[in-house]
C-alpha cells in the first residue's frame, strides 16, 4: 500500500528561509510529531523509575514545606494560607522555568536527530514546552489536595482570566525558548547562564513572598497607581492572576486573617489584570516573531556547528 | 517523465573555520575584533539535476563536500548561496536509526520515525506490518531499542525509511551496513523503488555499488563539481581526481614533470638519448603503456595493449632479461612474466633502445593497475635496474559488469521436461522428444 502518492508533487525550495508566519504554518503541518516528542519526553523521562511521575510532585511538596517554614520565620507581614498561596505562585513559575529551561536545550540535546532529517525544528522547543505543561497539571493535584485539606475554593469566576494567564505564559515561555534554543545551539554558555538568570527571576516574580510588599514599595517610590510597573515582568503578572484564581483572597476584610489575605494581594477588577495581561500577550507575540526570525537565521548551520 | 525531481543551482555552502580556541562565549568574546577564521568552502558552485524516476550518485573522496550536499538537499543545511528545489516526499536514509530513542520500544520508535519523516498514525498503521517484516524483528518489536543488536538496529531503521515509500530517496552510505544477506535485500528493494519510479539520490564512494545501480553519477572534489556523466565514465573521473593529487604531491617532492602524451601506437618507438650518462650497465629510462587509441586516457576491457620499456646500455649487454608485473591498487599481483619464461630471449642490449611486450587482449574491467619493470641477467642474479610501481595503465568499464576481471559469460539454461503424461502445457521451443530441455540465449 501506498500512502497518498501525488504524480505530479509541488516543488519545494529547500534552501529558502522560510518567514515566521511559515514556519508556525510547518509547525501545524507537524503538529502529530509535536504530540509523539512530548510522548516520547515523558515517557523518556519516567522509563525505568519506580515512583515514575511521582516525583514530580515531590518537588513542589519539598519547596512547599521549606518555604513555608522559613517564611513563617522571616517574614514580618503573615499570610493567611501561606501553603496555598505559594502553591499557587510556585505553579506557575515551574511551568515558566520546566518549559523555558528544557526549551533552550531541546535542540542540543536531539544534536543526532537535527543533523540527519528534515522537520521544523522548533517542533522540538514546543515538545519541551508542552511536556512541562503536563507536569504543570500533575504538580496541580498537589495544589487540589492543599485547597481540599483547607476547605478553602477557587474562585470560579477568574477562571476564563486564568486559563488566559495560562495561554500568555506558555506563548511567553516559548518565545523565549525558541530564540534561546537557537544561540545554544553556537553558543552553549546560553543555557548555564539562563539557569542563573531564572533563580534571580523566581526572586522577581512574587512568587515566595505577597505581592502586596511590591506594590507598597512601587507606590512609596513612584506615587499611587504605579502597581502597573510589576507587569513589566509578564511572569509575575501571571503568578498574581494564579494567586488571585487559585488562593482566592478573602477581601471582605471581617477578620485579622482576611485583612491579611487582602493586604498580600492587594484587591484589583479584572479589567486591572486583563489589562497587564495583554500588554504580556502583546509582548510575547512580538517577541515570538522576532525568535522565529532569529531562528531561521540561525537554523542555517546547525547541522554542522551542533 | 520530464520532471524534474531536484534541482541545484550554483550551490556554494562556506563554513567559518577558526583556526584556534573553541566555540564558548568566553572564547568568542577574547577574539571578538579580530578575525582569525579562514572561510572553507565545502561546496563551490555547485548545479545538476536529477530527472524522476532516475537514480543519481555523488561520488567523491572523503572531505569532497559529496555529504554537504546531501545535507542541502535534505533541508538540514542551507547552502550560503543558490538554489535547491525539490518535488515530492524526501525520506532520508541517513546513517540509520538516527532518529531512534534507546529508551523506547522498537513499536513506539516506529511512530516516532514516521512522524519525523512527516506521517500521521494512520499512515504508518497501514505500513506498519511491512516494516517489522522487512526489518525480520517480529518477535522484538516490544522491546526496548537498547537491547538492539548494532544489526537490528540498522535493518530497523533502513525498514522504515524505505517502506515509507519516500518519491526521493537520499541513501548516504547505508547500503555497505549489516550483514551481506540483508544488504542484498536492500539493495533489492531499491531495485524494486526504481522500477516504480522513485527518485533515489545515493551518496557513496562505493564504485561497485554506483556502477550496478546508478543511471547517471556527478563527481565532486574539493567543493567543485568535476563530472556528471555515466556510472563507469563518473567512476574513472573519479580515480583520475585522486591519482592526480597522489601525482602532484610526488611532483612536490621529487620534481619529476609528467611525461608527454605516448606516441601513436602503431609507430616504430622514438627512441630517447639520455640526458645523463649513467655508470650503470643498463638503465630503463621510460616504461610507457600505450593504448590502441592514443588520444584515450585510459583502455577498454579487451582491448589489445603495448607495454614500452626504454632503456638505455652504455655498452653491450648481452645477458639480459626482462621482466614486468601488474599490480592492482591493493597491491595484488595481477600478472606478471619476464622474456626467458615466455622463451623470447632478448640477444643484446646495445646503446638506445626499446623492449616491448605487446600484449593482444587485456581481459580486465576497470581499475588503475600499478607496472613493475625490472631488467636483470638471465638467470636473475643480477638486477641491472628497476622501476617498481611508478608507472600505470587504466581500465575504464562503461558496462555494468563489476569486478576485476572480464570473463564474457554466455548463457545456457538446461530445464526438467514434464512428463507426457500430465496435462502440462509445452515447454516452447522444445523438442518433445528429447529429455531435459536446453536453451540458448547469446
Amino acid at each position: 500500500m501506498i500512502p497518498d502518492r501525488v504524480s505530479v508533487s509541488p516543488a519545494l525550495e529547500v534552501s529558502k528561509r522560510p518567514n515566521p508566519f511559515k514556519r508556525v504554518g510547518h509547525l501545524w503541518q507537524y503538529r502529530e510529531l509535536i504530540g509523539n516528542l512530548t510522548r516520547k519526553e515523558l515517557k523518556v523521562k519516567y522509563k525505568n523509575s519506580i515512583l515514575g511521575f511521582i516525583w514530580s510532585l515531590l518537588n513542589p511538596l519539598m519547596y512547599l514545606v521549606v518555604f513555608s517554614l522559613v517564611f513563617n520565620i522571616i517574614s514580618a507581614t503573615p499570610v493567611p494560607y501561606y501553603g496555598i498561596f505559594f502553591l499557587s505562585g510556585l505553579l506557575a513559575w515551574n511551568l515558566f522555568n520546566t518549559a523555558l529551561g528544557q526549551g533552550t536545550s531541546a535542540i542540543t540535546s536531539n544534536a543526532q536527530l537535527v543533523t540527519k532529517v528534515w522537520f521544523p525544528r522548533e517542533a522540538l522547543v514546543l515538545a519541551s514546552v508542552f511536556s512541562a505543561l503536563v507536569h504543570f497539571f500533575l504538580q496541580s493535584i498537589v495544589l487540589l489536595f492543599a485547597l481540599l485539606a483547607f476547605q478553602r475554593s477557587p474562585d470560579y469566576s477568574f477562571l476564563p482570566i486564568f486559563l488566559f494567564a495560562l495561554v500568555v505564559l506558555m506563548l511567553f515561555a516559548t518565545a523565549l525558548a525558541v530564540g534561546l534554543s537557537a544561540v545554544n545551539v553556537y553558543l552553549r554558555d546560553t543555557q548555564h547562564l539562563l539557569e542563573v538568570a531564572l533563580l534571580g527571576w523566581f526572586w522577581l516574580s512574587a512568587v515566595a513572598y505577597p505581592f502586596g510588599l511590591v506594590q507598597t514599595k512601587l507606590e512609596d517610590k513612584w506615587g499611587a497607581g504605579a502597581e502597573w510597573l510589576a507587569g513589566l515582568n509578564p511572569v509575575l503578572t501571571v503568578v498574581i492572576t494564579f494567586q488571585r484564581t487559585l488562593y482566592n483572597p478573602d477581601y471582605s476584610g471581617t477578620s485579622t486573617s482576611a485583612v491579611n489575605e487582602a493586604n498580600s494581594l492587594p484587591y484589583h477588577p479584572w479589567t486591572w489584570y486583563m489589562t497587564l495581561l495583554g500588554g504580556a500577550l502583546a509582548a510575547s507575540l512580538v517577541l515570538l516573531f522576532g525568535s522565529l526570525w532569529l531562528f531561521s537565521k540561525l537554523e542555517d548551520n546547525f547541522a554542522e556547528e551542533i | 517523465m520530464g520532471e524534474l525531481a531536484i534541482e541545484v543551482a550554483n550551490v556554494t555552502k562556506s563554513f567559518k573555520v577558526y583556526q584556534e580556541g573553541g566555540q564558548s562565549a568566553k572564547e568568542r568574546l577574547i577574539r571578538a575584533g579580530r578575525n582569525p577564521h579562514i572561510v572553507f568552502k565545502a561546496l563551490d558552485d555547485v548545479s545538476f539535476e536529477v530527472k524522476q524516476g532516475e537514480t543519481f550518485a555523488l561520488l567523491g573522496h572523503n572531505g569532497s563536500g559529496k555529504s554537504t550536499m546531501l545535507k542541502c538537499i535534505a533541508g538540514t543545511l542551507r547552502p550560503s548561496t543558490g538554489k535547491v528545489v525539490t518535488r515530492g516526499r524526501l525520506a532520508a536514509l541517513l546513517e540509520l536509526g538516527a532518529g531512534f530513542h534507546p529508551d523506547l520500544t522498537g513499536r513506539e520508535n516506529i511512530y516516532l520515525n514516521g512522524s519525523i519523516l512527516g506521517f500521521s498514525k494512520t499512515q504508518i498503521d497501514v505500513i506498519f506490518d511491512d516494516i517489522v517484516e522487512f526489518a525480520e524483528l517480529s518477535d522484538f518489536i516490544d522491546q526496548q531499542v537498547k537491547h538492539y543488536s548494532s544489526g537490528m538496529y540498522a535493518r530497523l531503521g533502513f525498514s522504515v525509511a524505505i517502506n515509507v515509500e519516500p518519491e526521493i530517496l537520499l541513501v548516504d552510505e547505508v547500503l555497505s551496513v549489516g550483514d551481506e544477506s540483508f544488504q542484498r535485500k536492500c539493495i533489492d528493494r531499491v531495485r524494486q523503488l526504481q522500477g516504480d519510479g522513485r527518485t533515489i539520490l545515493l551518496v557513496s564512494h562505493a564504485a561497485e555499488l554506483v556502477r550496478q545501480i546508478a543511471d547517471r553519477a556527478a563527481v565532486l572534489d574539493h567543493g567543485h563539481l568535476v563530472d556528471i556523466a555515466e556510472p563507469g565514465e563518473a567512476i574513472r573521473t573519479l580515480r583520475e581526481t585522486l591519482a592526480r593529487r597522489g601525482i602532484a604531491l610526488l611532483a612536490e617532492d621529487e620534481d619529476v614533470t609528467e611525461p608527454p602524451p605516448a606516441p601513436k601506437y602503431a609507430d616504430p618507438p622514438s627512441l630517447t638519448v639520455p640526458v645523463v650518462k649513467v655508470d650503470k650497465e643498463l638503465v630503463i629510462t621510460k616504461v610507457v603503456a600505450e593504448y590502441p587509441d592514443p588520444e584515450a586516457k585510459f583502455l577498454l576491457p579487451n582491448q589489445p595493449m603495448r607495454l614500452r620499456i626504454d632503456y638505455f646500455a652504455p655498452q653491450r649487454v648481452t645477458d639480459i632479461c626482462m621482466a614486468f608485473e601488474f599490480q592492482d591498487l591493493h597491491g595484488n599481483v595481477i600478472f606478471g612474466d619476464d622474456t626467458q619464461t615466455m622463451e623470447q630471449p632478448i640477444h643484446a642490449c646495445d646503446g638506445v633502445g626499446a623492449v616491448c611486450f605487446d600484449l593482444p587482449r587485456v581481459p580486465l574491467l576497470d581499475g588503475a593497475y600499478l607496472i613493475s619493470v625490472t631488467a636483470t641477467t638471465r638467470n636473475g642474479g643480477q638486477v641491472y635496474d628497476r622501476r617498481d610501481l611508478q608507472d600505470r595503465f587504466e581500465v575504464m568499464q562503461p558496462g555494468r559488469q563489476r569486478g576485476t576481471v572480464a570473463l564474457e559469460p554466455k548463457v545456457v539454461h538446461f530445464f526438467h521436461e514434464p512428463s507426457v503424461g500430465e496435462d502440462a502445457p509445452e515447454a516452447e521451443g522444445s523438442d518433445p522428444a528429447a529429455g531435459p530441455g536446453v536453451a540458448t540465449t547469446s
